[in-house]
C-alpha cells in the first residue's frame, strides 16, 4: 500500500485504563489492558470492519482514533499526520473530517435539543459560511437520505424509538460531509428492512462522496456484505486481519472459525451452543501467552507461553502459532 | 388460562392537539414456559406494548384501553406499590436501553444487591455471592472485579450482560427481553439465549423476547407476533412464520436478510417507509408499499384472522401465502 492511499494508520497501540480505588471489591490499583499493540492500516475508499468478542476493546480502539481517549502508547497517522497527540486546536478541523456513530443512540442525542436543532448545530459550527436556508436544506436532504420523515425535526429525542434514534444519529454524522466514518455499532439497533436501508445509503455513501468507514458490528452477515476488509479482535489484540471473501471463505484464527460457525442460522433449527467452560478470559487479568488458549481446541504448550503476533499465512494475517495447521 | 394475556391494548400519546395512537387493539398471550417472539420494524410499537405490560407508559402518555391478565389479575386494578412487587421481581423486563436500569453513579455490585434485598429477605454477603453468581453466568470476565465497578467503565454489551443478570436476580416468572443482544456478539449471544432456553424449558419461566433479529428468533421462540404501525400483522408458530409468511409485510421481512441477498450488492429492501403515527394511510398501513394492495385495502383495515395455524391481517393473505 503506497502513503498516498493510507488514510488512517495505528502503530503499536495500547490502552490501559486505571480503575478508581473507591470500589466496593477494593479495586486498588486494578488496570484494564483494553487494547495490547493493535497495528492497523485503513485505505481511502475501503469499508473496514472490526468485529469481536463484547469487552475485546473495539470501542476503546473506536474513541481513541476519534480523540476521545488517550492513547497509553504507540501513534496514530491520518492521512500522513501525527493526531493522537495533537493539541484541541490542531485537532479541530479533523473533528469536521472523521465523524462517529456512537454504540448507543440513547446516550448519544442530547435530550434537550429538538431533531432539527441536533442536526443544525455541527454544520452551524463547522460551516458557517452557510445561510439558514441552505443549513435547513440541507438537514432536510440528509434525513430523507437515511430514510427519516422530516416531520421529526420538530420533535425530541425521548419520542422515538430506538432505531429511529439511531437513524438521526447516522444523520447527524453524515450532516458535514465527511471523509472517514468511525461507526459504533451503528445499525445493530435497527430491524433488517431498515438495516439494508441505512447499509444501502452508507454504501451509496462510499462510493459517491468517497467516504472511508471503520465499522463496528458484532454481525457478522453485515461484514460479509458490506466490509471490504475485516479485523477480528479477541481481548485486546487482533487476531485476524483479511480481506472479507478470504475470510468468510476460509477463516484460519481458531476464534474466528468459533465465530463464524456461531452464527445463527435461519433453517429451522433450534439453537444448539457450545457452552463457555471456566472461567471467562479477562481484560483486567490477561491470559499469558495467547489470549485465546483457554478456549482454543487447538492450544499447545507453547501458545500458553508465548505471544503469537500477526504474520502473513494463507494470503491473510494470523496471529496464532498453528495457523499452518487450521485451515 | 395462559400466564400472562393482553387482550385488545390501546396505548396513545397526546402530540400538541393531535393523539398518536401507538398500539391498536393488540391479543396476544403467554403460557408458562413459553417463548414468543415480537419481531418488526422500527417504531413499530414493540417496546410500548412492553412497557405497557409493566405500566411504564410515561405520562402523558396512556393505556387507553385493553386489559394486561397476570397470573389470573388483571393489573390496571392493581396499586403502584402492588405493581412494584410484581416489577423486577415476577415479571422482569430487560429494557432497551441499558441506561433505563443501570443508575450511572452505582456500583454494579450496589445495583445488584439492594435489587435483591428489596424483594428478599436476605443477608449482605449471600446477596453479593448471588449477584457474582449471576455476573458469572451471562459471562462477565473477573466477576468478582466486576461487582465493584460503575457502569461507564464496562463495553456496551457488557452493561447489557449485567441489565441482564440484573432481570435473571429474583427468579421472575416471566421475562420481557427488549432487545437485549443487540450489543453482543454471536458466541456471547448463543451464551446468554442458551441460558435463557434453559430457564424457559427447565423452570417454566415464560419469556416474551423483542428483537429485530429474525435469526435470533427463529432459533429461540415457539410463536412469533409481527407488528406493523402499532398493529399485529402476522401471528403463528415460528417454523410456518418464517418458512411459509402470509402477510406481504412479514414475507419483505425475511427477503430483507443479508443472508438472502448476493454479498456486495444492494440489499433487498421493502419498498418505501413504515408512517409515522401522524400519518398512517387509511385503511391498511402497510397498503402504499404493498404489491397486492387494491381499493379495499386503501379503505378498509384488514382484522387479524385465522388461517390455517396463523392470525394474518390482511385481505389478501390467502393470495399471499399462494404467490
Ligand atoms: N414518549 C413518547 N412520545 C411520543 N411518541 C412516542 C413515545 N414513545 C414512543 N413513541 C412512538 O411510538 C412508536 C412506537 O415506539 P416503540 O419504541 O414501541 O418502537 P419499537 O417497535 O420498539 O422500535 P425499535 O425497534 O426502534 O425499538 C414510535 O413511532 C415512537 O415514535
Ligand atoms: N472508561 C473506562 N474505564 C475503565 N474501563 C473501561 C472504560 N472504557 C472501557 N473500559 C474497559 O475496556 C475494555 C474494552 O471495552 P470496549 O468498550 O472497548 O469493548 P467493546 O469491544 O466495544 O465491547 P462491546 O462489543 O461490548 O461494546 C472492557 O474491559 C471495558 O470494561
Ligand atoms: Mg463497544
Ligand atoms: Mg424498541
Amino acid at each position: 500500500m503506497s502513503d498516498t492511499d493510507g488514510l488512517l494508520k495505528i502503530d503499536k497501540l495500547h490502552k490501559r485504563f486505571r480503575l478508581s480505588s473507591d470500589g466496593w471489591f477494593g479495586a486498588k490499583g486494578q488496570v484494564v489492558n483494553a487494547i495490547n499493540d493493535v497495528s492497523l492500516e485503513i485505505t481511502k475508499g475501503e469499508s473496514f470492519c472490526l468485529v469481536g468478542e463484547s469487552g475485546c476493546g473495539k470501542s476503546t480502539l473506536a474513541r481513541t482514533v476519534m480523540g476521545l481517549e488517550t492513547t497509553s502508547a504507540g501513534s496514530i497517522h491520518y492521512m500522513g499526520e501525527r493526531i493522537d497527540n495533537m493539541s484541541d486546536a490542531a485537532r479541530l478541523p479533523y473533528r469536521q473530517r472523521m465523524q462517529m456513530i456512537f454504540q448507543n443512540p440513547y446516550a448519544s442525542l442530547n435530550p434537550r435539543m429538538t431533531i432539527s436543532q441536533t442536526l443544525e448545530e455541527p454544520l452551524r459550527f463547522h460551516r458557517p459560511d452557510l445561510s439558514d436556508t441552505q443549513v435547513r436544506d440541507k438537514v432536510v436532504e440528509v434525513m430523507e437520505s437515511v430514510g427519516n420523515n422530516t416531520s421529526w425535526l420538530s420533535r425530541f429525542p425521548h419520542e422515538f424509538s430506538g432505531g429511529q434514534r439511531q437513524r438521526i444519529s447516522i444523520a447527524r454524522a453524515l450532516m458535514v460531509d465527511p471523509e472517514f466514518v468511525v461507526a459504533d455499532e451503528p445499525i445493530s439497533a435497527l430491524d433488517v428492512s431498515i438495516q439494508a436501508q441505512v447499509l444501502n445509503v452508507m454504501m451509496d455513501a462510499r462510493d459517491h462522496r468517497d467516504l472511508t468507514y471503520l465499522f463496528i458490528t458484532h454481525d457478522l452477515s453485515v461484514v460479509e456484505h458490506f466490509g471490504t476488509r475485516v479485523a477480528v479482535m479477541y481481548l485486546g489484540v487482533v487476531c485476524e486481519l483479511a480481506e472479507t471473501k478470504t475470510l468468510f471463505a476460509s477463516p484460519r484464527h481458531p476464534y474466528t472459525q468459533l465465530l463464524l460457525s456461531a452464527i445463527p442460522k435461519m433453517d429451522g433449527s433450534e439453537m444448539t451452543h457450545d457452552r463457555m467452560h471456566g472461567e471467562v478470559p479477562s481484560a483486567m487479568n490477561l491470559p499469558t501467552g495467547c489470549v485465546f488458549h483457554g478456549r482454543c481446541p487447538h492450544a499447545k504448550d507453547v501458545c500458553k507461553t508465548d505471544i503469537p503476533t500477526l504474520r502473513q499465512v494463507a494470503g491473510r494475517q494470523v496471529a496464532c502459532h498453528f495457523a499452518e495447521d487450521t485451515g | 388460562m395462559a400466564l400472562l394475556e393482553i387482550k385488545n391494548l390501546e396505548v396513545q400519546f397526546p402530540l400538541g392537539r393531535k393523539t398518536l395512537q401507538a398500539i391498536h387493539g393488540l391479543s396476544f398471550d403467554l403460557d408458562k414456559g413459553e417463548r414468543l417472539g415480537i419481531v418488526g420494524e422500527s417504531g413499530a410499537g414493540k417496546s410500548v406494548a412492553a412497557f405497557s405490560i409493566l405500566k411504564l407508559i410515561a405520562r402523558p402518555g396512556r393505556i387507553s384501553g385493553g386489559e394486561v391478565i397476570f397470573d389470573g389479575q388483571d393489573l390496571a386494578l392493581l396499586s403502584q406499590e402492588e405493581m412494584r412487587h410484581i416489577r423486577g421481581n415476577r415479571i422482569s423486563m430487560i429494557f432497551q436501553d441499558p441506561m433505563m436500569t443501570l443508575n450511572p453513579v452505582l456500583t454494579v455490585g450496589t445495583q445488584m444487591t439492594e435489587c435483591l434485598k428489596a424483594h428478599r429477605d436476605i443477608s449482605d454477603s449471600d446477596a453479593k455471592r448471588i449477584a457474582i453468581d449471576k455476573l458469572a453466568e451471562v459471562k462477565i470476565p473477573s466477576p468478582q472485579e466486576r461487582f465493584g465497578n460503575y457502569p461507564h467503565q464496562l463495553s456496551g454489551g457488557m452493561r447489557q450482560r449485567v441489565v441482564i443478570a440484573i432481570a435473571l436476580l429474583t427468579d421472575p416468572a416471566v421475562i420481557i427481553a427488549d432487545e437485549p443482544t443487540t450489543a453482543l456478539d454471536v458466541t456471547i449471544q448463543a451464551e446468554i439465549m442458551g441460558l435463557m432456553l434453559d430457564l424457559c424449558r427447565d423452570h417454566g419461566v415464560a419469556l416474551m423476547l423483542i428483537t429485530h433479529d429474525l435469526a435470533v428468533v427463529s432459533q429461540v421462540t415457539q410463536k412469533i407476533c409481527v407488528l406493523y404501525a402499532g398493529r399485529l400483522a402476522e401471528q403463528g408458530p415460528t417454523r410456518t412464520l418464517i418458512a411459509a409468511p402470509k402477510h406481504p409485510y412479514t414475507r419483505g421481512l425475511v427477503k430483507a436478510l443479508p443472508q438472502q441477498n448476493v454479498p456486495g450488492t444492494r440489499l433487498y429492501q421493502i419498498p418505501g417507509s413504515m408512517p409515522t403515527l401522524d400519518d398512517v394511510p387509511p385503511g391498511c398501513a402497510f397498503n402504499p408499499r404493498c404489491s397486492f394492495a387494491d381499493d379495499r385495502c386503501r379503505r378498509e383495515v384488514p382484522e387479524p384472522r385465522q388461517i390455517g395455524t396463523h392470525l394474518v391481517a390482511c385481505h389478501h393473505a390467502e393470495t399471499v401465502a399462494a404467490a
